[in-house]
């Protein structure tokens, strides 16, 4: 069902698009290109993830001495969970997927776009009719939602805020990722190139297949939930409110049943663009290409199992926290076994520490913490101990920020060149990279010892003795404000008074680096046929497109 | 444009397996949300059997068997209309969605009637005349009506989806050769009545 109707021509996407006009915004909003979708949503999630910086850095601001600061208790609280909604529906659970598995999922297959190009484009405008509905919630009667991200019951049945049409806005946005999440598993079945076997797809491919799974079967669950929420508020069913019978901690269950997958849902596709970076930049094949591609299976489908994790404290059955505490501690398995495997692939590699590697290194290291800290958490004597405290917000910043953040920056660095044809200062690059390391270190880190001290989370005030760590926090929070800044003037006046890049400048060998940058409307000029391993660095001596200097005879 | 390209723009991209199995997937995705309800069925059945059993009475097993027949018969027509355009008989094909919709229809009339009937008992959610029973029938009842209540939407939903593909037929776009709009809505259709299957034995049968 794709467009296909278009000429092959010389022209690249960004020139040339699936509709009429060739230019101008409406060339844009109603392409079906997967390209010019990847690159809207990009436009877009980056809007929405500044945001959700700002907020942070307000509410880093209130913490920086006891008692009111700049805000009083009631804004505190609508800021910390715009913060969680904008950061989780808006940004993180669309990113990795939305952006660049749309752009470079049908190019690492080989194909011209994913299998059905106008549900792509629909899933693309009811993302933005979430989040339009996200912004009107904050300013239609009622005030903001302070629920919390989680929206637990009953305080989001009783609280007079605009809860209904917030939590309806992640209903809609769960329909968008549902329709790119089959739109994907589609793809990848029907649209490899020919000679692609499964275990010839690119990694970023598996685990972005991996990922639309998760995104197709586990949110429905929060869309049923949400849309019982909605009917409690408006008619009072009664099957989450005590007073009539029905059980809050059910209500828990059903979130967290899609909430957990959902993690997953944001670490997969960066691990999958991880295991892109490291062979590129290490000139060597991956090692345990199979054992990786498996693994993000084994995440998918371990960590459907694991939910109540988030629960141990709400008073669930003995049984249930042993056996959910076990089957954390096997869902950490598979996420090992990349992490050894990605290191692996560097021993005796020929590294090139060119930005976008360094931005994997700052991963594994704070995805390490992060993973880490997370079984701490999943042990039942421990997680009493720091439950709701400054620990878990410690804990997910370093997985989810200091994981899929860092991997969202290392992807752009890695895929600038492809997208636009230009490339980045690669000075102001590497250092953006080094004090983004700097400063997501010395924001988070302190909330590891303060969770262990005491420090309970969505609190705007705290006892004189937290203060020191505090401060040395939201100095973090300017100091990662000020590195962001500087990211993003790099790829913008990149993007607009940018070098011309060469079209291969990295040397990668998947698919995608085998067609120019920027890509032709219909990605390839003829359909590419595949023989090798996808990470198979010999292809570069017959490839179109070798960097600079690797020419071979 | 070169020449030898030109035979390329005209190719035209149609994968029917593909799309069956976006179909799939979306349906999968339906299943789930209703699964997520049958559990929270399953967990207030368990809770209060006593208290399920008696609020199941008062529901009107007739009604309940009538619409289950008439979902029943609604789900041949669809197939019957499929087989009836894959031998390229388009009238007879158009004839049987147009039965589907006027069973869907009876469907939804049917279910007016019996949610009117509990209304004037004064059964509804939030309503003084439930809010006085044990909390194990407001339970029902909210289950019942939200359940009942989103399969409707549901059906509303699939009657939609096959006017739309009706449409299609007669203008000649979905026909003898290219007809997998028509199966997609009919494999919509089937969930449509599959779901009902289990609504009826769980609220109307149980007792």
């Amino acid at each position: 069902m794709a467009n296909s109707t278009i000429a092959i021509s010389e022209k690249s996407y960004l020139e040339e698009g699936t509709t009429k006009k060739a230019s101008g915004i409406a060339s844009w909003l109603f392409s079906t290109d997967h390209k010019r979708i990847g690159i809207m949503y990009l436009i877009t999630i980056s809007a929405f993830f500044f945001i959700g910086v700002l907020l942070g850095v307000l509410m880093r601001l209130e913490l920086i001495a006891p008692g009111e600061t700049i805000m009083d208790a009631q804004t505190y609280n609508v800021i910390f969970t715009l913060h969680g909604v904008i950061m989780i529906f808006l940004f993180i659970i669309p990113g990795i997927p939305a952006v660049f598995g749309n752009f470079f999922l049908p190019l690492q297959l080989g194909a011209k776009d994913v299998a059905f190009p106008r549900l792509n484009l629909l899933s693309f405008w009811i993302y933005l009719i979430g989040a339009a509905l996200v912004l009107i919630s904050l300013f239609v009667q009622g005030g903001p939602i302070d629920t919390g991200w989680t929206f637990y019951i009953p305080y989001s049945v009783r609280t007079n805020t605009n809860v209904s049409l917030a939590i309806f806005a992640a209903f809609v946005l769960g329909f968008s990722s549902i329709l790119t999440g089959l739109n994907f598993v589609t793809t990848v079945h029907r649209l490899r190139a020919p000679g692609m076997s499964y275990f010839k797809m690119p990694l970023f491919v598996w685990s972005t297949y991996a990922t639309a799974w998760i995104q197709v079967i586990a949110t429905p669950v929060v869309g049923i939930t949400i849309l019982l929420v909605i009917l409690e508020r408006y008619f009072g069913v009664g099957i989450f409110d005590p007073a009539l019978g029905g059980d809050p901690i059910l209500f828990q269950h059903m979130f967290w049943i899609y909430s957990h997958p959902a993690v997953y849902i944001m670490i997969l596709p960066a691990m999958g663009v991880v295991s892109e970076i490291i062979p590129t930049f290490a000139r060597r094949t991956i090692f345990g290409y199979r054992a990786i591609a498996m693994s993000s299976l084994a995440i998918a489908f371990i960590g459907y199992l694991v939910w109540a994790h988030h629960m141990f404290t709400s008073g669930m059955s003995q049984t249930a926290t042993i056996i959910f505490s076990f089957l954390t501690f096997l869902v950490a398995l598979p996420s090992a076994i990349k992490v050894f495997n990605w290191v692996a692939t560097m021993y005796k590699g020929s590294i090139d520490p060119k930005p976008p590697f360094l931005w994997v290194m700052s991963f594994i290291f704070l995805f390490t913490i992060g993973g880490l800290t997370g079984l701490v958490l999943g042990a039942l004597v421990t997680d009493i101990h720091v439950h709701d405290t400054y620990f878990v917000v410690a804990h997910f910043h370093y997985v989810m920020f200091g994981g899929t953040g860092t991997i969202f920056f290392a992807a752009l660095y890695y895929w600038f060149p492809k997208i636009t044809g230009k490339m980045y200062n690669i000075k102001i690059a590497t250092i953006g990279a080094a004090l983004f390391f700097i400063a997501f270190n010395t924001l988070y880190f302190p909330k590891f010892i303060l969770g262990y001290m005491g420090m309970p989370r969505r609190y705007y005030d705290y006892l004189p003795e937290f203060t020191n760590l505090q401060i040395i926090s939201t100095i973090g929070s300017w100091l990662m404000l000020i590195t962001i800044v500087l990211i993003m003037y790099n790829l913008l006046s990149a993007f607009f008074n940018g070098k011309k890049s060469e079209a291969n400048p990295w040397g990668g060998v998947t698919l995608e680096w085998h067609t120019d940058s920027p890509p032709p409307l219909e990605n390839f000029h003829e359909i590419p046929e595949v023989t090798k391993e996808p990470y198979d660095f010999s292809q570069l001596k017959t490839m179109k497109h070798v960097p600079k200097g690797e020419e071979y005879e | 444009m070169s020449n030898h390209t030109a035979e390329l723009t005209h190719e035209v991209h149609r994968d029917d397996v593909g799309a069956r199995m976006g179909m799939w997937l979306f349906l999968f995705t339906e299943l789930l949300l209703f699964g997520g309800m049958f559990l929270v069925y399953a967990v207030y059945r368990h809770e209060f059997i006593d208290q399920f059993r008696i609020a199941a009475m008062a529901l009107n097993t007739t009604v309940g068997a009538l619409n289950t027949i008439i979902l029943l018969t609604s789900s041949l027509t669809v197939a019957l209309s499929i087989a009836a355009l894959q031998k390229g008989n388009k009238s007879l094909s158009i004839m049987l969605l147009v039965m589907t919709n006027i069973l869907a229809v009876a469907f939804m009339i049917n279910k007016y009637f019996e949610w009117s009937e509990k209304f004037q008992h004064g059964i509804y959610p939030g309503s003084e005349t439930l809010l006085n029973l044990p909390d194990g029938q407001i339970l029902f009842y909210g289950l019942y009506y939200v359940m009942t209540g989103l399969h409707g939407l549901h059906v509303i939903i699939g009657l939609i989806f096959l006017s739309i593909v009706m449409v299609f037929i007669f203008t000649g776009s979905v026909n003898k050769d290219s007809y997998v709009k028509l199966e997609n809505a009919g494999l919509y259709w089937h969930l449509v009545d599959l779901i009902w299957i289990f609504l009826f034995p769980l609220f109307y049968l149980i007792q």
